[in-house]
């Protein structure tokens, strides 16, 4: 073989081989591209925007921009008293707010050091479960939409319909409650509450079923999810992972059980994880299912509410809040598991004012969305977008 | 004493008995158990042990914030420690650093979540981690300026010719 030389560019090469036949070859460019996708792409699920680099259809790296939806939660919740911060707690994760309040309220109530009315807590419990559903249906709704099933979508949002209307009548909004306060709640429940959340119950079961049929039996939506994204346990509890994130990796850890507060110790509920039967450990599937078997657990819970809950004539839910909220001088981290994993919040007070010296929130999404560089290495652009629904992220809190 | 506390407490005295003086007293508080890094350059290797030795196993970080204290010209993080799923025990850690130019050493070798969570601190208060690998702002625009939960923070006038304050 002879080089004759080059030409056009140096990746072209021109040889001889067998005296007469001459062969030129050209080294294609095989440039990384890069790829922007969002911030106002609709499998996002908001304002994010990962930068992409492909080579053809595979994610070489995938890094993540967020911001755009920043509210200065924290800088706020300097500025106004305690009281103040819960509305602004519901903001964060707009699909949970009640888990929102419920979190913040157990951490401040740890400083305050006050007893809650026994039918308070079982009220708290019930609108969080039900707010889990809501939250829940709506993951599961838009994952189905983000691979193709408009279907599930549209179950989802019928029956979530129903929670919102059960929230409204309770709380007086759909979905930014103010409901939740700090030692109490905002109103007690309405006369025929519980009538209609059994109601509820009875209606949802079987949907429950319905829709975890659906999907999970569904050939096309299982052989976009299976074996995607895969997460090793160890590694997810390195990333802070935590939530259905966590257990869909197979690490049976649920703060309601392992870190127990308000009356979930009295409760008898079980923590679904994936059997590796069905799904592969640790995938996008195994997140699903998590999720899709969660809500049938929280239906047992709220059953049990309803059982336990104590009937008070003329009850004030109001009454054990106190004059003046003004913890003690200390800090505390509290949390509580909300649909999307661990929401802590680390308040420091000095005791003196009625407004916190700091108040972080540590959001879940925000922690979950962390592994996405490593998630996405080597995936398919398709992939990524089972990827980052499997996530469940809501902006809001991500970027708070 | 509650049980939990006492973990957290036989958990310090394992980190003592290895750091001695780099490690301060321990502050046994009910709602959040801590101990502070005297030593901030050695914040790495204490991590480290922490997450590695069998008898503390701390694997898991819940929270890291980032923190002002004005009175005492300082920056400080703290970090929500636990072991989950092993020993279940929890602690909180604190390391500080002075308020101009201080550093912190980055954790982000240590656990993975603290990638995120220090580039958070770093865009709140402007402490540097040493050692981190892509520490940049997240929350707020890159060219922004200042650093918005120190204390005393004052906003921008004017972003690339938009009026800030309101």
């Amino acid at each position: 073989m002879q080089e004759l030389g080059k030409a056009e560019s140096s990746t072209t090469r021109i040889t001889r081989q067998n005296d007469n036949v001459v062969v030129i070859e050209k080294d294609l460019d095989t440039e990384h591209m890069l790829l922007s996708m969002g911030p106002q792409h609709p499998s996002t699920h908001g304002v994010l925007r990962l930068e992409c680099m492909t080579d053809g259809e595979v994610v070489v790296q995938a890094e993540p921009y967020l911001g755009y939806l920043h509210r200065c939660f924290e800088k706020y919740a300097e500025k106004v008293d305690y009281p103040g911060i819960v509305p602004y707690t519901d903001r964060m994760d707009y699909l949970a707010g009640m888990n929102n309040e419920f979190a913040f309220c157990l951490a401040v109530e740890k400083l305050l050091e006050i007893e809650i009315p026994r039918r308070v807590e079982f009220i708290r419990v019930m609108v969080a479960e039900l707010n889990r559903i809501a939250s829940h249906l709506v993951a599961i709704g838009t994952y189905a939409i983000d691979l193709g099933a408009f279907t599930p979508f549209l179950f989802c949002f019928r029956d979530r319909e129903h929670i919102l209307s059960l929230l409204e009548w309770a709380s007086g909004a759909r979905m930014l409650y103010n409901y939740i306060w700090i030692g109490g709640l905002a109103y007690d429940v309405p006369a025929d509450f519980r009538k209609r959340m059994a109601e509820f119950v009875t209606y949802f079961k079987p949907k429950a079923r319905e829709l975890y049929r659906l999907l999970t039996e569904n050939e096309i939506f299982v052989q976009r999810t299976k074996g995607i994204g895969i997460m090793p346990a160890d590694v997810a509890i390195n990333f802070g992972w935590s939530g259905p994130m966590l257990r869909g990796s197979g690490v049976d850890w649920d703060l309601r059980r392992n870190d127990p507060y308000s009356v979930y110790p009295e409760l008898e509920f079980k923590v679904p994880l994936p059997d590796g039967k069905f799904s592969e450990v640790g995938d996008c599937l195994s997140r699903h299912l998590v999720r899709a078997l969660e809500m049938e657990e929280s239906l047992k819970i709220i059953e049990q509410c309803l059982d336990r809950m104590p009937e008070e004539q003329g009850f004030d839910s109001r009454a054990a809040i106190p004059k003046r909220i003004r913890p003690r001088a200390g800090e505390v981290y509290g949390r509580a598991e909300n649909p999307r994993g661990e929401l802590g919040f680390y308040i420091v007070s000095d005791g003196k004012s009625t407004k916190p010296l700091r108040c972080k929130a540590r959001s879940s999404c925000f922690v979950n969305l962390s592994a996405m560089k490593e998630l996405s290495k080597g995936q398919l652009i398709p992939d990524l977008v089972a990827i980052i629904g499997s996530i469940d992220i809501v902006l809001g809190e991500v970027d708070r | 004493m509650p049980a939990a506390l006492q973990q957290s407490r036989a958990a310090y005295d394992v980190i003592k008995e290895r750091f001695g003086d780099a490690v301060s007293a321990f502050d046994a508080n009910e709602t959040m158990p801590f101990f502070e890094v005297a030593d901030a350059g050695k914040w790495v290797e204490i991590a480290l042990f922490m997450r590695d030795d069998p008898r503390l196993k701390f694997n898991y970080m819940a929270c890291l914030s980032g923190m002002d204290y004005p009175e005492q010209n300082m920056l400080g993080i703290v970090c929500n420690l636990e072991s989950l799923g092993v020993l279940g025990h929890r602690v909180a850690v604190k390391v500080r650093c002075s308020r101009d130019g201080g550093s912190i050493p980055s954790v982000a070798c240590v656990w993975h979540t603290a990638n995120w969570h220090e580039r958070e601190a770093y865009d709140m208060f402007g402490m540097v981690f040493t050692g981190h690998p892509d520490l940049r702002r997240i929350l707020c625009p890159e060219d922004w300026t200042g650093f918005p939960l120190r204390k005393d923070y004052q906003v921008q006038e004017t972003y690339h010719g938009i009026k800030v304050p309101y």
